[in-house]
């Protein structure tokens, strides 16, 4: 008799449901224990793998807590890729309205970060430009030139402190977060992903960079937030995280 | 602020940027790898579930796992037990 792939998966993620019929063990009998076994253990795989790519989260929820969010959320989520590597990019969403943690309303920013970060670290390399290109434009033509930012670059912003709340979490020593809103810039100077907190007004700086609008433009829409908007810290956050690859002074077409 | 203005603190920004940005990757360069100074599952890697390379310690200061450190701090490093850090994999405090 053959077993259906839906009806396989379904009951492997659901503990309550029946062996599916007409799974046998080896010497033909049934397979029941067999597959809680293996039931079991695609749970505790997934769930460590959530663990492993969400440290702070699993930090700041500790370990039993952390389980049993695990638990529902990869019964909702299954893997949707055989690359685990990539594996949960549906949990800040699932946290943000999960009703127990809800209250934490930082939880979901923070595991948004702990997602960019992952995709930064898988994401294609990019030779740097050399920066002198930047110092060597006359004022007008500087303002009309535009950026590319390298594939590795991701930006997650927040009303909350999620960089501070990272750096609490995992380097022993570190200051208490502070309330304040941060953006998160992730950019990959070597092989590791590095964050900088550059604030809302940096954020929309660097988002509208991305986005392809010419420095002064994006220096005009951080300004919109902020009128007392510095780019510097922004910028050389950007060059030396390596994320700086081109300078275009033509139109995109 | 007119638009030359701007166009003028645009470059100086850009030029204070340059400049901290050199000193900034100076600073980051001056990091080494060094070997068997990690706790269990605290060696650095941000690749995620699923690779072989996060928090895969599994004994504290294995000798074949890394961290990041600062420059010539790797090798006078002072651990428990008499141990060293080193720039190369150890074969002390392997897994069993």
């Amino acid at each position: 008799m053959r077993v259906g792939q839906a009806e396989f998966r379904a009951a492997l993620l659901d503990p309550a449901a029946a062996v599916p019929a007409g799974l046998v063990g080896p010497q033909g009998g049934d397979a029941g224990v067999r597959f809680d076994v293996y039931r079991n253990n695609v749970v505790v795989g997934l769930s460590r793998a959530l663990a492993e790519a969400f440290p702070v989260i699993a930090t700041l929820l500790g370990d039993h807590n952390f389980a049993i969010l695990a638990r529902a959320f990869l019964r909702r989520h299954p893997p949707q890729s055989p690359l685990l590597a990539e594996y949960g990019s549906e949990f800040p969403a699932f946290l943000a309205g999960f009703p127990q943690v809800r209250s934490f309303g930082y939880l979901a920013d923070v595991a948004r970060l702990e997602v960019a970060l992952r995709q930064s670290y898988h994401a294609a390399d990019a030779d740097p430009m050399d920066p002198a290109r930047l110092t060597a434009l006359p004022p007008e033509r500087l303002a009309l030139a535009r950026l590319t930012l390298a594939p590795s670059v991701r930006l997650v912003a927040s009303d909350w402190p999620i960089v501070a709340i990272r750096r609490f979490h995992r380097e022993p020593g570190a200051p208490k977060p502070a309330m304040r809103a941060e953006t998160a810039l992730i950019t990959r100077p070597g092989y590791d992903p590095v964050v900088t907190d550059i604030g809302p007004a940096g954020g929309q700086f660097a988002s509208a960079l991305a986005g392809g609008a010419p420095l002064g433009a994006a220096l005009e829409a951080a300004h919109s937030r902020d009128p007392d908007f510095n780019p510097t810290g922004c910028l050389s956050a950007l060059i030396a995280g390596n994320a700086l690859i081109a300078l275009d002074e033509e139109a995109p077409r | 602020m007119s638009n030359h203005i701007k166009a003028f603190a645009l470059v100086g920004s850009v030029a204070a940027a340059v400049s901290m940005a050199s000193f900034a990757s100076a600073e980051e360069m001056a990091k080494e790898k060094c070997f068997g100074v990690a706790l269990a599952g605290q060696n650095d890697c941000a690749a995620g579930p699923g690779t072989t390379c996060a928090g895969t310690s599994k004994v504290d200061y294995q000798g074949n796992s890394w961290k990041l450190v600062d420059a010539g701090t790797c090798e006078t490093m002072e651990l428990p037990g008499g141990r060293m850090g080193a720039l190369e994999a150890l074969t002390r405090d392997l897994p069993a």
